[in-house]
C-alpha cells in the first residue's frame, strides 16, 4: 500500500488559502478546532474563527446568518453531531434560505470506530441527501480534498463536504481536476463497473487488480459528488458495462448507492449490488475492524462484483 | 420617515384590517400572533427604526429583521406591503398556489430576510448576521421578533450565550409576551417566568414595555444599545388577538379563521379603534 494521507490536512490548508484570498471566508465549529485541523488557521486568522461551543443549532443558524451579512461560513465540525442535531437549522437556514454556508463534516462514516454509535455518521448522505438546494461531495484523497474544498468556495450555495480521517493513499493523477457533478474513470473494463466514493475508492481500485486476475474487467468510477449525481457516467457504465457494484462508508439506506440505484432503475435497469452498512448500528471496533466487518474491502467488494457477473452469466 | 404615535396607531389598525381581510380571504393564517404583533412592526417598518429601502431590499448595509415567529407571516407581508415593499393588491394572493406569499415567510418577497416558521431559528440567524456586521465594523443592526411559547426551543438560548459572548450590543431581541402559546397560556404548559430575570442572567440588558404603546416601542427600539457591549433584549408585553374584543386573549384564535360574520364585527372594532 502507498502512504496514506489524513484528507483533513488538505482540507485545512486549502481552507487558509482560501480564506487568505477572501476575506468573506470565516470558519465555525463546536469546540472542534482541533479535531477538524484549524489550529493553524485560528492562528492565522484569530479574528475569522468562531468556536461557538457545544451548541450545533446555533452554529448552524449563526452561519445563516453570517452568510446573509456578506461572509462565507465554514462550518466545520465532527459529522455526527454536524448534521443530525441540527438538520432542521441545514434544512431551513441553509438549504430551504438558500444562504452560502459550507457545511464540513470530518470524522465521518466509521471513522470513530471504538467510541460507538454516538459518534458514528452513517447516515448523514441519506439525511442531506433528501433536502433541496443541497451540493453533497465526498473526496476520496487529498488532492480531491484540496480542489473540492476550492470548488465549495467557489460554488454560491449550501454544500455539503464529507471528510475522512482515515488514512488514505493517492488516487488521482497530480493533473486531476475535481468539478461539482462530474464523476471520473479510475479505471476501464466492459464486464462490471465499481463505483465508489471517499474512503472506498482505492479499495475499489484493489477489488479491480484482484478482478483482473480472475479475468474479470472491472470499470472503476470515482463518484465525489453526490448530489448533484453524474447519471450520464452511471447510464454509460450500466449500458456499457451491464452491471453495477456500489461502494461507501454509509448506511445502504439512501447513501450513495440508493442514489446510483435511482438512476440505473429509471433509465437503463441493470443488476446491481449496493455495499454499505447494512441497516444496523456498527459495533465496537476500530474502522479498520469494522470495514472488514461489513466487507467494505477489496475483498468484499471484489466477491460481490464476481458473484453479480457470474450469476447474469448463468442466466 | 418617523410619524407621530397617533398616526402610527391609525396606521397599526389599519395594517391590523387588511391583514385579517387576508386572512378570511386565504382561509388560513395565524390571526392571534398577527394582532399580537402588530404594534410592533408597524413601528419598525412604518416609523424609521429599521433603516431599509423598500425600493433597494437586498442593500448591504440595511438593517436586518429576522421575523422568527413565522407563524406571523401575514402581519409580516402586510406590513411589508405598506412599507411599499411590493404592491398592496398581491396580498390578496396569500397562500394561493403558487403565490410567494407563502403561508410562511420565504425569501423570494422583497424584505424577508430568511424562510422561517419552524421555531426557534431567528435568534441564532440574527446572531450570525450581527456578528458579521461587528467583524466589518458596519453600522447596520440586527433586529429579531420571537414568540414567547417559541423561547421553550432551546436553540435561543445557544443563541443568547453567543450573543452575550461577542458582546453583540448591534442585536436587538423582541419577544412578543402574549403570554399564549397554541393551545394554552405558556406558565400552564413549560413556563418561562421568571423571563426578564432569564435574559439578564444570560448577559443581556432587558428592558420592559408595553407592546401596544406606540410612543413606548418606538422609544425603546430607538434608545439601543441600551448598554455598550451587551445584545438588547426588549419584552413587549402584549396580547394575542389585540384591537378585537372576542379575539382577544383566546388561545382558540391562535389560527382559526374568522367566519364572514366574525370578519365584520372585528372591522367595525378595528375601524373604531384606528380613529
Amino acid at each position: 500500500m502507498s502512504e496514506l494521507h489524513d484528507c483533513r490536512n488538505a482540507f485545512a490548508s486549502a481552507l487558509e488559502d482560501i480564506a487568505r484570498g477572501d476575506s468573506r471566508v470565516v470558519v465555525l465549529c463546536n469546540d472542534s478546532v482541533t479535531s477538524a485541523k484549524l489550529s493553524h488557521f485560528a492562528e492565522e486568522f484569530p479574528e475569522r474563527l468562531f468556536n461557538i461551543g457545544i451548541a450545533e443549532q446555533n452554529m448552524v443558524g449563526m452561519a445563516s446568518g453570517m452568510a446573509n451579512g456578506g461572509k462565507i461560513p465554514f462550518v466545520a465540525a465532527a459529522a455526527c453531531f454536524l448534521t443530525a442535531r441540527p438538520l432542521e437549522q441545514i434544512k431551513n437556514d441553509v438549504a430551504y434560505t438558500d444562504t452560502n454556508v459550507k457545511l464540513c463534516g470530518v470524522s465521518t462514516g466509521l471513522a470513530y470506530g471504538p467510541l460507538g454509535g454516538t459518534h458514528h455518521s452513517i447516515e448523514d448522505i441519506a439525511w442531506l441527501r433528501a433536502i433541496a438546494n443541497m451540493t453533497i461531495i465526498v473526496p476520496a484523497d487529498p488532492l480531491e480534498t484540496e480542489q473540492a474544498v476550492r470548488a465549495a468556495a467557489d460554488f454560491i450555495g449550501p454544500v455539503y463536504l464529507r471528510l475522512s480521517r482515515m488514512g488514505v493513499p493517492v488516487v488521482h493523477d497530480a493533473g486531476y481536476r475535481f468539478e461539482i457533478g462530474k464523476a471520473v474513470r479510475l479505471r476501464d473494463g466492459k464486464d462490471v463497473t465499481l463505483a465508489a466514493c471517499g474512503t472506498l475508492v482505492p479499495r475499489a481500485l484493489a477489488a479491480a487488480s484482484m478482478l483482473e486476475e480472475e479475468g474479470i474487467q472491472a470499470r472503476v468510477i470515482n463518484v465525489a459528488t453526490i448530489k448533484p449525481i453524474d447519471r450520464e457516467a452511471i447510464v454509460e457504465a450500466a449500458e456499457e458495462t451491464g452491471g453495477i457494484v456500489t461502494a461507501e462508508e454509509h448506511t445502504i439506506y439512501g447513501g450513495f448507492g440508493s442514489a446510483v440505484a435511482e438512476v440505473v432503475a429509471t433509465t437503463h435497469p441493470v443488476p446491481m449490488r449496493i455495499l454499505g452498512v447494512p441497516g444496523v448500528f456498527a459495533p465496537t471496533g476500530s474502522p479498520e475492524f469494522l470495514f472488514e466487518h461489513f466487507g467494505l474491502t477489496p475483498q468484499g467488494i471484489r466477491d460481490a462484483a464476481r458473484e453479480l457477473v457470474e450469476s447474469e452469466g448463468s442466466q | 420617515m418617523p410619524i407621530d404615535s397617533q398616526a402610527l396607531h391609525k396606521k397599526a389598525y389599519e395594517i391590523r384590517q387588511r391583514n385579517l381581510i387576508m386572512i378570511y380571504e386565504a382561509g388560513g393564517g395565524h390571526t392571534g400572533g398577527d394582532l399580537s404583533s402588530a404594534d410592533i412592526l408597524a413601528a419598525l417598518y412604518l416609523n424609521g427604526v429599521l433603516n431599509v429601502d423598500p425600493k433597494n431590499p437586498r442593500a448591504p448595509d440595511r438593517d436586518r429583521f429576522f421575523m422568527s415567529k413565522g407563524h406571523g407571516s401575514g402581519l409580516l407581508y402586510t406590513t411589508l406591503a405598506f412599507a411599499g415593499f411590493f404592491p398592496e393588491e398581491e396580498l390578496a394572493t396569500f397562500m394561493k398556489p403558487l403565490s410567494r406569499l407563502n403561508g410562511h415567510p420565504h425569501v423570494d418577497v422583497p424584505g424577508v430576510e430568511a424562510n422561517t416558521g419552524a421555531l426557534g431559528h431567528g435568534l441564532p440567524m440574527a446572531v450570525g448576521a450581527a456578528l458579521a456586521a461587528k467583524m466589518d465594523g458596519a453600522s447596520w443592526r440586527t433586529f429579531v421578533l420571537t414568540g414567547d411559547g417559541e423561547l421553550q426551543e432551546g436553540s435561543n438560548w445557544e443563541a443568547a450565550m453567543a450573543a452575550a459572548q461577542y458582546q453583540l450590543d448591534n442585536l436587538t431581541l423582541i419577544v412578543d409576551r402574549n403570554r399564549l402559546q397554541m393551545v394554552d397560556r405558556t406558565e400552564r404548559i413549560i413556563g418561562l417566568e421568571p423571563l426578564a430575570d432569564k435574559w439578564h442572567a444570560f448577559g443581556w440588558s432587558v428592558r420592559e414595555i408595553n407592546g401596544h404603546d406606540h410612543a413606548e416601542i418606538v422609544q425603546t427600539l430607538s434608545g439601543v444599545p441600551f448598554e455598550i457591549g451587551k445584545p438588547n433584549c426588549v419584552i413587549a408585553y402584549t396580547h394575542k388577538g389585540e384591537g378585537v374584543s372576542f379575539i382577544k386573549d383566546r388561545a382558540g384564535w391562535h389560527h382559526r379563521v374568522p367566519t364572514e360574520e366574525e370578519l365584520g364585527a372585528a372591522l367595525e372594532e378595528l375601524r373604531g379603534a384606528a380613529q
